[in-house]
């Protein structure tokens, strides 16, 4: 049992890394301001997301893993609100003449 | 394997760092300096250094951010030539920064292996003060005089900062939300605080037995207070209201007031009476969050911009 739960951390954790990685990529990559936010968001929500689904398995108690959800909501609506704010001032100065 | 990561992370500081200080657009500088005090979090936690983590990543990475970029767009809006320091300035800087560096390396790399550490006393005399987190004990009751007097210092920080305003705005409000608050950000407003306040809290009061404490509570409080008036929820309030100007000396005088109690109860300035230190400084404690939490607050609000409403 426990070896299957190190197996299915290894496994999320690892895609995560991986998502981060692509999401870095194409932040350093992509031509324009919007897909760059694309990019970023893909990898905090699902990457985050990922890392935190193979941590919770890990996790010692059920407060603790409640604890990682948690790390992962406060991100997803922090980077929610941020891409929402750039992508904002990007439409302020594309529609400004 | 850690090493390697230890070397990733020291490079990546340096590599940082030296950004900070060549990038020529200043607002550039300041979230690379946000990132940088992010990253020195994680490399105290590397550390094992958790309080001064938090600490870092809250002061570091936030209100000190926070203030740079407040004081950049200030600095903006008075000039419309972008002003860059004299050769001479950056080389004075420059030989200023290396010198401490140098002074700083050379002393650590001096020290006799092992270093002389106050550790074990610190954690021997832990049980007299009732206390779980030896940080907690050495900010609050080996060295309180210290704390205390930091604590004077950021009131005087503040007072600092107000005496800017000129002399018919004093006691005003300063002004600090946008023009136009953009709705996701109105949004965050609403929903964040109950989280952080909740957060606030627990860490205020779990600092007496593991890492976490006043700085870092009051730095959270004081995000989450920003966040409302940046989001013009609320208005900021005005400098002259007393029931504000108690609250931001309460802790200090709190403590004052027990620090001279320990003449009477115990064996003098700032010592506790046996048995009862940690309800003593849970409960100093808790003044000191709210006063820094307004404190922090109000130094990113920066000096009052509007008359007092007569």
């Amino acid at each position: 049992m426990t070896s299957l739960a190190n197996a299915f951390t290894l496994v999320a954790v690892g895609c995560g890394a991986l998502l981060f990685l692509a999401g870095t990529l194409g932040l350093l990559r992509f031509p324009d301001t919007l897909s760059r936010l694309h990019a970023l968001s893909k990898a905090d929500n699902l990457g985050l997301g990922l890392i935190v689904l193979g941590l919770l398995p890990q996790a010692e108690s059920f407060a603790g893993g409640l604890k990682l959800v948690c790390v992962w909501l406060l991100a997803q609506i922090s980077a929610a609100t941020a891409s929402q704010l750039i992508a904002g001032v990007l439409y302020r100065r594309k529609s400004r003449p | 394997m850690t090493m390697l990561l230890d070397l990733a992370l020291v490079a990546w500081l340096l590599a940082l760092a030296i950004h900070v200080a060549r990038a020529r657009d200043d607002q550039g500088a300041i979230i690379a300096f946000i990132a940088f005090g992010l990253l020195l979090g994680l490399g105290w936690t590397r550390l094992s250094a958790i309080d001064v983590a938090m600490t870092e990543a809250a002061i570091g990475g936030g209100v000190t951010g926070m203030l740079l970029l407040r004081a950049e767009a200030r600095l903006r809006q008075r000039s419309s030539q972008p002003q860059t320091p004299k050769r001479t300035t950056k080389a004075a800087a420059a030989i200023a920064c290396t010198v401490v560096a140098a002074g700083l390396a050379l002393a650590v790399l001096s020290f006799p292996s092992p270093a002389p550490t106050l550790a074990p006393a610190a954690a021997a005399a832990l049980d007299s003060t009732g206390l779980g987190n030896p940080v907690t004990a050495v900010l609050l009751a080996y060295r309180a005089l210290d704390t205390l007097l930091e604590k004077v210092v950021l009131l005087l920080a503040l007072l600092g900062v107000w005496s800017l305003a000129p002399d018919q705005l004093w006691g005003g409000a300063p002004e600090l939300r946008q023009t136009v608050a953009p709705p996701p950000f109105v949004y965050l407003g609403r929903i964040l605080p109950p989280f952080g306040v909740l957060i606030a809290v627990y860490m205020c009061w779990v600092g007496a037995d593991a890492p976490g404490g006043t700085f870092q509570a009051g730095t959270v409080l004081a995000a989450m207070w920003l966040l409302i008036m940046l989001a013009s929820l609320r208005p900021a309030p005005e400098t002259r209201r007393t029931t504000l100007r108690l609250l931001l000396v309460g802790g200090p005088v709190l403590f004052f007031a027990v620090g001279f109690l320990g003449f009477a109860v115990a064996d003098g300035f700032l010592s506790y009476p046996e048995g009862a230190a940690k309800p003593i400084i849970v409960g100093i404690e808790a003044a000191l969050t709210v006063s820094i939490a307004l404190t922090l607050g109000l130094l990113v609000a920066g000096p009052s911009s509007r008359a007092p409403a007569p």
